[in-house]
């Protein structure tokens, strides 16, 4: 089959994503140290970008919370970090709370295996409950947005509450070793940032596979209309389940990444903030690709350091700037801008010829309603009855419930006025 | 419809669908009060009446997605549908089209072929299993059937009003349904495409039993079997179209309020 135009998109974004890996892998090379561990932590946070793409982008589904899972992944490493540094002892924190014995639930974190297991196992199974909780009630949209960013906040509260096992809001820091090689030396900061290229890309691929695969097409139905795959026989919530699950484990092992190289972790880096700053990434980027994920965690941060470097007040405005823009005029994020400069032709077109330019409208407005106007045959006889415009039927509630019409409110109105071109991606 | 199937039908076999004595109740109004028909294997059954009258309910709860408040609902005399899931009523072999066409607009028409044929919803199957050849074969026959086989790597947002129902009632077919339930499939299509619609109907028909709801009373005619006629929630009268045409009630209520010429 020749190529369609979608899959000569997805080609030439899977080329770009390449571009990308291949120029993160020349980095320490080119850069000093302190910019490569720099350029690390944005792929730690790329990581998770890819994770929340999946579930947002592609299922539909806007968790608020991934600051927890991140943190989750985060704290078990850095619980082995600290024992590592401990040497045998209790850490420093504990001392000070008063203890003269480790807490039972953190010995077994003295063993590297079992902690890098806990940073995959406990992001999953914390994600599987509340996800069975959530989704097997049917709790969707904004209502589970909404959960998701309490959730955020209830553990930022629970690790600055227990300060004698988790630190408290100075979070755990003071590492020395890993695996008994120094964090401090150069070699070690160099192979870390090794390892976590090699895990984006792995995420990455596993992404890609699972996207592409008929698994992938079920997770943007659910977007597309979540009722309609249930009655076509898939039991959604298990789907959605396991979505949730797979960006938590990413996340939890972006955490680890991310503690191992920054050397502290804090409830300020797992609160509702950094949650929320996690969906901008994706947004910026433009969820639903996977190389726009990457992007916009990796460009988004990279200019945050830099801006904030040059004018640490005005980041936040910045940022705040950046989503408006992306939120109005870019709903597909960067990997959108290709597609800007015939939007803007067809806008222009639109206001010049005004009520003569009806073509190009009917073009570009939902194909049903273009139809019924157009169509030479519509007799109208028996059948006079008005044609049901979907925003009317009986059955728009199911397909308009509050995860089109609230979380993607702004996209809404892009996407049907924008449906010609068919404006979901691949990857 | 010969006779005789239909009294051995009787006799041997329970009817494909029975709707016994059905009620649902919204916030304590009796949407549907006590309706009771049974339809059979190969019918083309036709849900009319004004609207309000609880058509598109009574689908709702075969397919699960009312709970009822009384009654029950028979699927080949053994399922009693009003007590299982909506996925799982739709694996029996109930497939329900909205009137809306819900057709999945972020993947391809081949896709959202695909999405709707394969008879394994799990995991691991969706993850790792390919389509069997006779099922791609199958989906390209109905492709071919509903006429959108050259345009199968297009997304569906390029399709007309009237090529979207065709292609959720081809992803229907391609579930090998028992039991098709559409709701207005033919609203807002042209005269040729209700024709063309009409036609796939009869030779869908071959496969599978179909219920519609429908308010355009010459497509009834064209394609129905029977029909059953509803009025404020209840069975007004049952029978062929010629019958129920006669009937001075249905009349009064309905068609002679303008649903038929």
């Amino acid at each position: 089959m020749a190529l369609t135009q979608s899959s000569k998109t997805q080609r030439n974004r899977l080329v770009l994503a390449f571009v990308i890996f291949a120029m993160l892998a020349v980095v320490p090379a080119v850069l000093p140290l302190f910019r490569t561990t720099l350029i690390a932590r944005f792929m730690c946070y790329a990581v998770v970008a890819l994770g929340l793409d999946m579930i947002w982008g592609y299922t539909g589904i806007m968790s608020l919370g991934h600051g927890v899972y991140f943190g989750l992944g985060a704290y078990c490493m850095a619980m082995y970090l600290k024992l590592a540094a401990a040497g045998g002892g209790i850490p420093d924190f504990m001392q000070w709370s008063g203890f003269d014995a480790l807490p039972a639930w953190w010995t077994p974190f003295a063993n590297p295996a079992f902690a890098f297991a806990m940073v995959v196992l406990v992001p999953v199974v914390v994600s599987v409950a509340v996800g069975l909780l959530t989704f097997l009630h049917n709790i969707k949209g904004v209502y589970f947005s909404i959960l998701s960013q309490a959730l955020a906040l209830i553990m930022s509260v629970l690790l600055v509450g227990s300060q004698q096992y988790t630190g408290g809001s100075n979070g755990l820091t003071d590492f020395d070793t890993i695996l008994g090689a120094p964090l401090a030396s150069s070699a070690t900061k160099v192979a870390l940032y090794y390892v976590t290229l090699a895990v984006l890309v792995a995420v990455f691929a596993l992404c890609f596979f699972l996207v592409n695969r008929r698994i992938g097409k079920i997770f943007m139905a659910i977007r597309d209309s979540e009722n309609r795959v249930r009655f076509t026989g898939y039991n959604t919530a298990v789907f959605k389940v396991f979505v949730y699950a797979l960006s938590a484990a990413v996340a939890g092992i972006a955490g680890a990444l991310y503690v191992s190289q920054v050397g502290i972790i804090t409830p300020a880096d797992v609160g509702v903030a950094p949650s929320i700053e996690m969906i901008v990434w994706v947004a910026i980027g433009g969820r639903g690709t996977l190389v726009g994920a990457v992007i916009g965690a990796l460009l988004t941060s990279g200019v945050e350091t830099v801006a904030s470097e040059t004018f640490p007040d005005l980041w936040n405005y910045l940022l705040g700037l950046v989503c408006i823009v992306v939120v109005l005029f870019l709903p597909g994020g960067l990997m959108d801008l290709p597609r800007v400069p015939a939007r803007v032709r067809a806008w222009l077109n639109r206001s010049h010829t005004g009520g003569a330019g009806s073509l190009a409208l009917a073009a570009s407005c939902p194909a049903d309603v273009a139809a019924v106007n157009v169509d030479p045959a519509f007799d109208g006889a028996p059948a006079m009855q008005p044609a049901p415009s979907p925003a009317f039927s009986d059955d728009s509630s199911d397909e308009r419930d509050p995860a089109s019409s609230g979380a993607h409110a702004p996209t809404a109105g892009q996407t049907s006025s924008d449906s010609a071109s068919a404006s979901r991606k691949e990857a | 419809m010969g006779d005789t199937a239909t009294l051995v039908r009787e006799q041997d076999a329970p009817a494909l669908l029975s709707i016994e004595d059905v009620s649902v109740v919204f916030n304590g109004f009796h949407a549907i009060s006590h309706v009771s028909t049974t339809v059979g294997d190969h019918e083309i059954r036709f849900f009319i009446g004004p609207n309000g009258a609880g058509k598109t309910t009574i689908l709702d709860a075969i397919c699960g997605k009312n709970r009822i408040a009384g009654g029950r609902i028979m699927f080949k005399g053994k399922y009693d549908l009003s007590r299982m899931k909506d996925y799982k009523i739709a694996n029996l072999g109930v497939s329900r089209k909205f009137q809306a066409p819900s057709v999945f607009p972020g993947i391809t028409i081949l896709e959202n072929m695909e999405l709707a044929a394969a008879n394994r919803h799990s995991l691991y199957s969706t993850t790792f299993l390919n389509l069997k050849p006779d099922q791609r074969d199958y989906i390209r026959y109905i492709l071919d059937f509903i006429g959108l086989y050259d345009k199968c790597f297009d997304y569906p947002t390029r399709l007309s009003h009237g090529e979207k129902q065709w292609l959720e009632i081809g992803m229907l077919l391609t579930q090998h349904p028992d039991l098709l339930l559409l709701d207005e499939p033919v609203a807002g299509m042209s005269r040729r495409e209700t024709e063309h619609t009409a036609e796939l109907l009869q030779r869908i028909k071959q496969e599978c039993s179909v219920v519609v709801v429908e308010h355009d009373m010459q497509f009834a005619k064209d394609v129905s079997d029977n029909v059953t006629v509803f009025h404020e929630g209840k069975v007004l009268a049952e029978g062929t179209m010629d019958e129920v045409s006669q009937n001075q009630t249905v009349i009064d209520v309905y068609l002679g309020r303008g649903g038929e010429k």
